[in-house]
């Protein structure tokens, strides 16, 4: 039993094989991607292995403490940002290796032309809480 | 409302629907039900007989989705049937709930959310609760588990050690939220303990109860993980210990030794002893070897260099670890304790910050981290 993340990459991770940009699908094809992601969604929660899923805004705004009594700095978006996030699922799973398979099928998602993207995502695991037997 | 009472009675009542008739899936969501009314009903007017209301209003309950099953199906069977009178099974009838919530087929994380839900009684919010992962998720995870097992003959019997890996991996991983679940674990498996006289449950037990012992002396008031040797012994649950080792010595007495017995007989040489200092690692490196011999885990070789350590110094630890893979858990944090001890807190520091890099827990992650930052500081 262990969590994993599934992270999705706007920027930042090697291009997928099917690497064309979402706005140039067909209105048929962003629907099927997403009826895709909610399918997957809903399946995990049937193995019960589900955890949560958010989908990311693309713009940030980077924010720092700037002294007593002074209101934060904020700065940014900035767009030579080499990673950028879009979303995530967590998952609670068995192993490695079955978090390794929901993520590759998770990266079959349907894209242009209705083929999977080959996306890649990026796989981290929790840090869990610390067994009670340790030596 | 006797909370614990009532949990302490799902697992009769449930093989008590399940002798009478009921599918296991059904006869469990009927118990789940009564035990929802009895935390609804019991503060104002707890039964006489508490089990015999369970299984009253559990029956009822079971009747009554089974009698909407069959209309609904156009099918009249055998639920109308009185119940057969019921022979005196509850031992039994525990030990097969216990073999059936561990079957085999199931995953080790089905197999923990049944035992808890079927035999120990909680809800699913509570075991969602305790595993961090939304209601509807472990709902399913418990539904999946039930039809998984659902083929399964109640009566067959399971292998003992399927069931005390589960009740381990209770004990040893899960969070506590509204329920306690390594006291939860402890007490389902007591309740094995009384059903099945066997000395590897005995060890079990004995080891859940001697580590359950030091849990207040484990944290520090900010959350941070105080080694053993670091912990305030004044602080362990004498009583705890004492029924640990009598359980413990009873079990070993019977002369078949197994995994747990052994685990628990290092925890035993630990909590006997007064300081750090005067731990007898010698007896424990012996431990180490037959537990090595019993189980060929590579965590005990590695658990084994640290004691070797201890009893024969460091360098004879550093080369009890060499002959170990490098890539095992936690090889990088007994290499720098191992490689402090020998007086190189060069190599120390560095090999702390690597096993900190490593760390499967965030507890674990930011104590090697301060133990590297601690060398580093006294080097400037």
């Amino acid at each position: 039993m262990a969590k994993y993340l599934l992270l999705k990459h706007y920027r930042g991770a090697p291009a997928a094989v099917n690497d064309v940009p979402m706005d140039q699908w067909t209105p048929q094809e962003i629907s099927a991607h997403v009826q895709y992601m909610q399918d997957f969604a809903a399946r995990l929660e049937g193995t019960g292995e589900f955890v949560d899923g958010q989908a990311l805004a693309p713009e940030g705004t980077y924010v720092r403490y700037d002294g007593e009594g002074r209101p934060p700095v904020t700065d940014g978006p900035f767009a030579e940002t080499k990673d950028l996030i879009a979303g995530w699922m967590v998952i609670d799973v068995d192993s490695y290796e079955r978090a390794i398979e929901l993520a590759g099928e998770l990266s079959a998602a349907p894209g242009a032309g209705g083929k999977p993207i080959h996306e890649w995502l990026e796989v981290r695991p929790f840090l869990a809480a610390p067994p009670t037997i340790t030596e | 409302m006797n909370e614990a009472l009532l949990r302490s009675l799902t697992p009769s009542v449930l093989g008590i629907l399940v002798r009478r008739g009921a599918g296991f899936a059904a006869a469990e969501d009927a118990v789940q039900d009564a035990l929802v009314e009895a935390v609804r009903v019991w503060p104002a007017a707890e039964p006489r007989d508490p089990k015999g209301w369970l299984v009253t209003v559990a029956w009822r309950k079971f009747l009554d989705v089974a009698r909407a099953d069959a209309a609904r199906r156009r099918r009249e069977d055998l639920v109308d049937e009185e119940p057969a009178p019921e022979a005196a099974h509850a031992a039994d009838d525990t030990l097969q709930l216990y073999f059936l919530c561990a079957h085999p087929s199931l995953t080790p994380s089905s197999a923990v959310a049944l035992t808890l839900r079927a035999v120990g009684g909680l809800t699913t919010r509570q075991i969602a609760q305790a595993y961090l992962v939304p209601e509807a998720t472990m709902a399913q995870r418990i539904s999946r588990a039930k039809r998984t097992v659902s083929g399964v003959r109640f009566d067959q019997p399971g292998d003992v050690a399927t069931v005390l890996r589960v009740l381990y991996l209770v004990f040893n991983e899960g969070y506590s939220g509204e329920v306690d679940v390594a006291a939860e674990a402890i007490r389902l498996t007591r309740q094995l303990s009384a059903a099945f006289d066997h000395p590897e449950v005995a060890g079990l037990l004995a080891l859940m109860l001697l580590h359950h012992a030091r849990r207040a002396a484990r944290t520090a008031p900010d959350g941070s993980l105080v080694p053993l040797a670091e912990q305030d012994r004044g602080r362990w649950d004498t009583e705890l210990i004492a029924e640990g080792v009598e359980i413990l010595q009873a079990a070993l007495a019977r002369d078949r030794l197994g995994e747990f017995q052994a685990q628990a007989a290092i925890a035993a040489l630990h909590a006997d002893a007064p300081t750090a200092e005067e731990t007898d690692w010698v007896q424990i490196v012996e431990w180490y070897d037959e537990l090595a011999h019993l189980t060929d885990s590579p965590v005990v070789r590695l658990n084994r260099a640290v004691a070797v350590g201890e009893a024969d110094g460091p360098r004879a630890g550093l080369a009890a670890l060499m002959v170990l893979d490098d890539s095992l858990p936690r090889y990088a944090a007994v290499s720098a304790y191992l490689h402090e001890r020998d007086g190189d807190p060069a190599t120390a520091a560095r090999l702390y910050a690597e096993a900190a890099q490593q760390a499967p827990n965030l507890a674990e992650r930011d104590h090697l981290t301060r133990q590297a930052a601690r060398l580093n500081a006294r080097r400037r």
